[in-house]
């Protein structure tokens, strides 16, 4: 960045307290780290989790010590129950989605780079930036809670002292009812049975809790994105990473809010006695439900997935932009068609808002909107297509670096792929009659907007972890932890198709009881093995992540020679960023490999002329498309 | 570390592939009328989802193990791409993808958007936690009356079955259900408690029974047989057992059986689930 023309900006002080730095901070990289370290320590509970049920479907009647301790109703003697499984299920699924998936890719990386890439020295409002963490972090609390309120009798004894609707320990580990929640099992209460008391209320509270947090941040993206942009940096010069995380805060802007009304509404059916999703005439455990009538479960569905299916863009879109991002970084190479890219980030998003009932093919909905439903959700696949297309199109031609960020980005491509590929197959409402809720549904919401997007921000994580912390991450470490990740993923996610075809339904606490399911057996034992070992090498991560902070190789400005505006200041980025002198953009995010340059890369803050400068032919002079 | 990935990239394929073609995970043999045209339009599916998928994995593949750094300094080929390919793949994309989703239509349509034909048996299904109820209307034909305010589980009224009314003296309700073999089955499924899901593999049918609404369905069963129901919605502690049979009898021994009053229905079925055998997986 060295002649750019510089621009003096009001600078506001850096603050001195532990607490103001560190804790309470409106610093956006701080918060970034934050919202980081809080999807490390929720997807540890999520994997844990995901372990416990692997290990009580392929092995039943497995004792295990610490859940005795820990549940002694839901594990007696250490063994799971049905319920207790189910809970499980339920707060992997919430945990996961909510607390890993949305917070990680938009709150962590988002808040960090987005201001920086665009040239700003903060977010737009930077104390609504502290509280939409402070928001999401109190509803990861009460998520923890709702396990202990229904997990243990003396802590769900607490919470029963808020009244009836509120009386817990059931002895399984939260509620049950997935991580979808549908009413009226979810809206029953206790009566419903095991993991509906207090779990249900808490978990309820937490989602809608989580929704405001979300809806702060969304705001801020939206606005930062629009209004801070720094002299040349037109939207389309824009990494695209920016162009992911401002259509992604487009989408939360629209679709938390109809959860956060659905929320509502569910828990005032719960404690209010009002019935939004409880019919009249219902008979449940042997008496008949008093007081509820002319609620619609299926409005619960409604809103739910007009939420639900956004939220599944929210999760991938933030990994769709950081892998087009360092696809281009480490082919040397720009962007192959990068218009089209920023047009699919769009359709993508926006025709993510009309094809929630592709959920409810079975629900009892009208059968004629399913049809509508079904070929709007076929056609998404063409924006996914274009996205596919050009990430090849990217590395046609290259000269691939295959450092740790870089493979795992290759692998988001080969998994979003994977998993992108059979929506051909569940988008079908005929298909619908024999896949719906089975593990063909699993194996592809996991692969496409769990593990794709994973190695998404796997890939940002090793990318950026010199800019955040001044330290290398170590490669070997790194390398290692990418090749049992990605063939673990596959091993544990492909076979899922497999007992999809078989017809085994989702959220089954066990598969003995059903003739068809027999030939499972050995499909479900190598599914939880390479899941453990998928687990375990997860170790690896945490370690590099943070021996590295500490004892990882001092990083320098810009260590993978990277184009954008983060990587031309110091690592980590001083208090306000571009301390005070605000650069000007004169290129387009991805000029790699420029005939004539004197690099094989132009930095967005180099002069205009350099290609010209250098003795070079034109090209350098921003990118025409 | 390029030309291992292309490898790794390439294996995971033809493994991914295998598993689809090998024919050892496949559903079990399809019993209704619409079967076929549902295995047709899944094998069609298939076919073009493993196509793209290998297509795009050995393309990603071969880029990897192609394009990468061999330290010689050269520079990478400059390009912001083309816009004419793009077009191509788009249009063509577009082209196959809409086209099996209006391909997709053509057994729901066959089921859903028509109506029940005439000559369909009618059969009103009730689910509970962790139950079945199916209720038959006995030689009248017509249903009984049922009001929720009756529903008694300790004294077996699971379906809350009006006794005063005439046309109920002769309705059973069991807990296996009993459909022809060769004629339309119409469904009317409710749920008296939480959401349910009717689940048959070789049906290749499935829906939500849903508190609150009669959903009618229908579907011709054409093979004799014994079948497991699964239920296939989340409905709580005990939901993966929640299990019952279906039987598809030929006509003379279901008209035999449908004109039983209660408890010899019930014999009779039993005697009809030790008769028929499920099928082999």
């Amino acid at each position: 960045m060295a002649e750019a023309t510089h621009t003096e900006v009001h600078r506001h002080p850096a603050p001195t307290g532990f607490i103001r730095k560190y804790i309470f901070s409106i610093d956006h990289k701080v918060i970034g780290i934050q919202y980081i370290m809080l999807a490390l320590s929720a997807v540890a509970v999520g994997m844990i989790m995901s372990v416990l049920m692997r290990v009580n479907l392929s092995w039943p009647g497995t004792h295990i010590k610490i859940l005795e301790t820990l549940f002694p109703q839901g594990a007696p003697g250490g063994v799971m129950t049905p319920e207790f499984y189910l809970s499980l299920v339920t707060m992997h699924g919430t945990i996961m989605v909510f607390f890993v998936l949305t917070t990680a890719p938009q709150g962590g990386f988002g808040n960090y780079f987005l201001p920086i890439q665009i040239g700003a020295d903060d977010m737009a409002f930077p104390t609504l930036n502290m509280l939409s963490f402070w928001v999401t972090f109190v509803g990861f609390i009460v998520i923890l809670l709702a396990i202990f309120a229904e997990g243990n009798a003396t802590i769900g004894g607490w919470f029963s002292k808020l009244g009836d609707s509120f009386a817990g320990g059931s002895g399984t580990v939260g509620p049950i009812g997935g991580w979808t929640g549908y009413p009226p099992l979810s809206a029953l209460g206790k009566i419903a049975g095991p993991g509906q008391g207090a779990g249900v209320n808490l978990w309820v509270i937490s989602i809608a809790i989580f929704c405001v947090g979300s809806l702060l941040g969304a705001l801020n993206f939206i606005t930062t994105l629009l209004n801070m942009r720094t002299r040349g940096m037109t939207l389309m010069r824009m990494p695209l990473t920016c162009w992911a995380w401002f259509t992604t805060a487009i989408l939360a802007l629209l679709s938390f809010p109809v959860l956060l009304g659905g929320g509502i509404l569910l828990l005032l059916d719960r404690i209010a006695g009002t019935s939004f999703f409880i019919p009249g005439g219902l008979y449940v455990s042997g008496s008949l439900v008093p007081l509820h009538n002319g609620g619609s479960p299926l409005l619960w569905q409604h809103l739910f997935w007009f939420f639900g299916h956004p939220e599944v863009y929210i999760a991938i879109l933030p990994g769709m932009g950081a892998t087009s991002h360092i696809l281009s970084t480490f082919a040397r190479k720009p962007v192959f068609g990068y218009r089209a890219m920023v047009f699919a980030i769009f359709a993508i998003g926006m025709l993510g808002f009309f094809v929630w009932g592709h959920h409810m093919f079975m629900s009892g909905m009208s059968p004629y909107s399913a049809v509508a439903f079904s070929v709007l959700t076929l056609s998404i696949g063409v924006p996914s297509a274009i996205k596919t297309f050009n990430w090849i199109g990217t590395l046609w031609g290259a000269r691939i670096r295959f450092t740790t960020p870089m493979l795992f980005s290759i692998g988001f491509v080969s998994l979003f792929v994977a998993g992108g590929i059979t929506g051909l197959v569940l988008g079908q409402s005929s298909l619908d009659f024999f896949f719906h809720d089975t593990y063909f549904v699993t194996a592809h919401f996991h692969l496409v907007m769990g593990v794709a997007s994973i190695f998404g921000m796997f890939a940002a994580t090793y990318f950026w972890f010199p800019k955040m912390f001044g330290r290398m991450m170590n490669e070997g470490i790194g390398k290692i932890h990418f090749w049992i990740t990605f063939l673990g993923v596959y091993a544990i996610f492909v076979p899922f198709h497999a007992m999809g075809l078989l017809g085994m339904p989702r959220r089954y606490a066990q598969f003995t009881e059903y003739e068809f399911l027999k030939n499972s057996h050995s499909l479900v034992l190598f599914v939880t093995v390479a899941a453990i070992i998928t687990v375990v090498a997860q170790v690896l991560f945490y370690f590099n992540f943070f021996w590295s902070i500490f004892k990882g190789a001092p990083a320098g400005e810009n260590p993978w020679e990277a184009t954008t505006l983060e990587w031309g200041i110091p690592s980590p980025p001083p208090h306000d960023n571009f301390a005070g002198i605000m650069p000007t953009v004169y290129h387009g995010p991805y000029e790699f490999s420029v005939p004539g340059a004197p690099n094989d890369f132009i930095m967005q803050t180099d002069g205009e002329n350099i290609v010209a400068d250098h003795g070079g032919g034109n090209g350098g002079n921003g990118h025409k498309h | 570390m390029g030309r291992l990935l292309g490898i790794a990239i390439w294996l995971i394929t033809i493994l991914s592939v295998w598993m689809f073609v090998s024919g050892r995970w496949w559903f079990p043999p399809a019993i209704t009328a619409h079967g076929p045209a549902y295995d047709r339009q899944f094998l069609i599916t298939i076919i073009v989802v493993g196509i793209s998928f290998a297509a795009a994995q050995i393309g990603l593949g071969w880029v990897v193990w192609k394009y990468r750094d061999s330290g010689d300094k050269q520079r990478a080929t400059y390009s912001h791409g083309n816009n004419r390919l793009e077009v191509i793949w788009t249009v063509v994309t577009a082209i196959i993808f809409i086209t099996l989703g209006i391909m997709g239509q053509r057994v729901w349509a066959s089921l859903n958007l028509t109506k029940v034909p005439a000559g369909a048996y009618t059969v009103e299904v009730v689910a509970q936690q962790f139950s079945w109820n199916f209720h038959y209307p006995g030689k009248d034909g017509v249903f009984g009356r049922t009001d929720p305010n009756l529903i008694d589980d300790s004294s077996l009224n699971f379906v809350g079955l009006d006794d005063t009314d005439p046309n109920a003296k002769d309705d059973s309700v069991v807990a296996t259900l009993a459909v022809p073999a060769n004629r339309p089955v119409e469904l009317v499924l409710n749920s008296k408690d939480v959401t349910h899901s009717f689940f048959v593999p070789q049906l290749r049918f499935k829906q939500d029974l849903v508190p609150g609404m009669k959903i009618h369905v229908h579907f011709t069963a054409l093979k004799p047989g014994k079948y497991e129901l699964a239920c296939a919605e989340l409905c709580g502690m005990n939901h993966f057992k929640m299990k019952a049979y279906m039987l598809v009898l030929p006509q003379n021994e279901f008209d035999e059986l449908v004109a039983m009053p209660q408890e010899k229905f019930q014999a009779r079925q039993g005697e009809l689930l030790n008769k028929y055998q499920l099928p082999t997986y």
